[in-house]
């Protein structure tokens, strides 16, 4: 309970002068997703009864393992921007918001570089 | 988290029943939320059978009969009963709108009223509407300029320039729209709302606002805009038929529009 005046609570500390940046590139990723989870969904149809060293040789193509690594990328970042959507919406507690974008997002950093790392092995025949 | 569940002190209870009167033949029966602060009991729903030849044709008829001939401790907000004051706004049968404007005919079987929801309440139908309107001014709903007025007449606009505040400036801020809003529901204090939003539209879309600029700045932010996520209830249950999820929308334009 304060004594704060109504006004004062309802602008409460401003604008933070950002937020388009992050809706912006939600919708980038959005539309970037339609081509490539195409792309993706295809491959995977044409793929599925190939064997081990089909699947393999085919993903050691460097236009293959391009588009995959950017399927993880986009994928990864596009959910991570949705999830932060999600958890700002329902979780008024500060610090437990705060915790569980960093969760959130060091899952995602994680996710994202052993995918690509895993594309990449595939791709260098390392 | 976001409360999902009514505290136990919030949990309706079942009033008390006033029959229609002897000798009605058109009866409907309206089941009310009733909740007083001078009391420690809990919200109820009173239902009250209504002679329908004895009333008007609509809801805030009703209610207001009911209010002169049956229970005068009903307590509701209205004005002009022409839904140009926005005072009866409620939820009539699980959709805000505004009581007065609503027939009685439209609705079939129970009528159920109750006040507009996520609000605090000050008694019955009556929701505490300071934080709405602080949040309005909070966006400086007024003209802003630099050049002064011309000394010999009104600031001028073309027919095309006003055409472009059809639809923004008939709201009457009868909160329908935000109180229908989840976002809104879950983030009040922060998230501006669509009435609000729409009417900080309303000023960035007049042609004679010199404060397009400022006015973008104040809404950029993840909380104040950016929690709409165009579910559409505000549209849905605008009384006027406005859409402010449609102005939020130019809003969002407007400001990747001026990053180049």
């Amino acid at each position: 309970m304060g004594l704060r005046t109504p006004l004062s609570a309802a602008r409460g500390l401003g604008s933070a002068k950002e937020g388009v940046d992050h809706w912006w590139k939600q919708r980038l990723t959005a539309i970037a997703l339609v081509p490539l989870l195409l792309w993706f969904g295809f491959s995977v149809a044409l793929l599925g009864t190939a064997d081990y060293y089909t699947v393999v040789g085919w993903l050691a193509h460097p236009v293959n393992a391009g588009l995959m690594i950017l399927v993880l990328a986009v994928g990864i970042w596009h959910g991570v921007l949705g999830l932060q959507v999600v958890i700002e919406d329902y979780i008024a507690t500060e610090w437990k918001k705060i915790m569980v974008l960093l969760l959130v997002q060091f899952a995602a950093v994680i996710l994202a570089l052993a995918g690509i790392l895993a594309v990449l092995r595939i791709a260098l025949g390392v | 988290m976001a409360q999902f569940t009514l505290p136990a002190n919030s949990k309706i209870e079942m009033g008390r029943t006033f029959p229609a009167p002897e000798g009605a033949s058109r009866t409907r029966k309206f089941r009310i939320y009733r909740w007083d602060p001078d009391t420690d009991d809990n919200p109820r729903i009173d239902t009250f059978e209504i002679d329908l030849d004895r009333t008007g044709p609509m809801v805030l008829d009703a209610i207001i009969h009911i209010k002169n001939e049956v229970d005068p401790t009903l307590t509701f907000r209205r004005s002009c009963r022409e839904g140009i004051c926005g005072s009866c706004s409620m939820n009539v049968n699980g959709r805000n709108t505004l009581a007065c404007i609503s027939a009685i005919e439209d609705y079939k079987g129970d009528v159920n009223i109750y006040p507009l929801p996520h609000m605090e309440v000050h008694k019955d139908l009556v929701p505490d509407m300071t934080h709405f309107y602080a949040q309005h001014a909070s966006v400086e709903p007024w003209i802003k300029t630099q050049s002064p007025t011309p000394p010999d007449r009104e600031r001028l606009q073309s027919k095309e320039e006003r055409e472009k505040l059809d639809g923004l400036y008939e709201c009457i801020l009868c909160a329908c729209c935000s109180t229908a809003c989840p976002s809104y529901w879950w983030n009040p204090e922060k998230y501006l709302g669509p009435a609000t939003l729409l009417n900080a539209y309303r000023w960035i879309a007049d042609s004679r606002d010199e404060a397009t600029g400022e006015r973008l700045d104040a809404l950029n932010d993840p909380f104040k805009l950016y929690r709409c996520h165009t579910i559409m209830n505000c549209a849905d249950s605008c009384p006027k038929g406005l859409n402010p999820a449609k102005a939020i929308g130019e809003v969002k334009k407007l400001l990747v529009e001026r990053r180049g």
